[in-house]
């Protein structure tokens, strides 16, 4: 018995933590170097369709992004389940969409403006019906350049499957 | 000093969103007020039609589809080469199919009940099918792959290809049947 305590008393040298604080501070400059600071709160629920012919939006800049989806939990004893439309960090009418792709606009310069890309981020389940009144709000406000916002499936399985 | 560090980590760590923006481009038609008179009459044969109803399902070419199916379907339209203007495609020739890729077009047409998921992935698989073909057509003349090569370096090729395969997906004005 006593061996087996004597044993346990033996703690084991202390790991060398010299090295931590570099550490720390490398993956500190990595996340301040990768992050993007969330702009607009999410007031609906955005679930991306899938799609493997995806490209990536250069330049954060020339983007502008229209949300579409039901309200969130905390927002529906107010505005309701049925799907809605985001700009900004409010709710918006379909009217308010060609307002606010001018207001964009102009806050770009001229170059820019032209080149301006218009981020459809849409919930899978909302239907076309919205989307396609938000399409035609684009191209009265002159707005052509969309994106569907989706994401890349993990396997192929996953984008024929009927849940998706 | 590691305190701090440490707590600047855990401030990016909870702050950053790592989601890079990705999807679908897409060009719109521009708004006209007045309807145009008399569009270019376009051939039956040269026109793919994808019909998607409010209930998800694919009708294309006056057949019931699956989505898995739809592919192989466009591509094999695209790439018939009726009147065998077109030498690098390997088409059937058939002679109710399209042209050639340069007369062919694809008609999309939903339903406003359609969901956006729906949607979206019928554009995906269109959108592939001329990627694909793109894609053999890069191989076959230029023993490369047309996904990889670059937007800046490789202009001039990537025209060349696209305007092998350009790209026609027409929209419609979707269908109210099925709410």
């Amino acid at each position: 018995m006593a061996v087996i305590k004597k044993k346990k008393d033996k703690s084991l040298p202390a790991v060398n933590t010299s090295a931590l604080p570099d550490i720390v501070f490398m993956l500190l400059f990595f996340f301040m170097v990768a992050t993007v600071m969330r702009e607009v709160d999410l007031k609906v629920t955005v679930n991306k369709p899938l799609a493997t012919e995806i490209q990536k939006l250069e330049r954060k800049s020339l983007v502008t992004y229209i949300y579409a989806g039901a309200p969130r939990q905390k927002y529906q004893d107010k505005f309701g389940r049925s799907p809605r439309v985001q700009l900004n960090d409010s709710f918006a009418s379909l009217d308010d969409i060609q307002p606010f792709v001018i207001q964009e606009r102009e806050e770009k310069s001229e170059e820019d403006a032209a080149m301006m890309t218009m981020s459809i981020k849409a919930d899978k389940e909302v239907k076309m019906g919205l989307i396609t009144d938000i399409k035609l709000q684009l191209r009265k406000a002159q707005a052509l350049k969309i994106n569907y916002s989706s994401n890349q499936p993990k396997n192929v399985e996953a984008l024929y499957s009927l849940e998706n | 000093m590691a305190d701090i560090a440490f707590l600047l980590l855990i401030f990016y760590l909870v702050t950053t969103t790592m989601d890079t923006d990705k999807g679908i481009n897409r060009k719109l038609p521009p708004f006209d007020e007045e309807r145009v008179e008399n569009p270019p009459p376009i051939k039956e044969r040269n026109i793919f039609t994808v019909l998607v109803n409010s209930n998800d399902q694919l009708l294309v070419e006056d057949e019931y589809l699956q989505i898995s199916e739809l592919r192989a379907k466009a591509m094999e339209f695209i790439d018939n080469n009726g009147d065998g203007s077109c030498e690098h495609c390997k088409g059937y020739k058939i002679s109710t199919s399209s042209d050639n890729p340069e007369k062919a077009v694809v008609s999309l047409q939903n339903d406003r009940g359609t969901s956006y998921g729906m949607y979206v992935k019928v554009q995906n698989e269109l959108v592939a099918a001329y990627e694909d073909l793109r894609e053999r057509y890069a191989q076959q003349k230029y023993g490369r792959s047309y996904r990889s090569m670059d937007e800046k370096e490789d202009k001039e090729v990537l025209k060349e290809i696209k305007l092998a395969y350009p790209q026609k997906i027409s929209e419609a004005e979707p269908l109210n049947i099925g709410g």
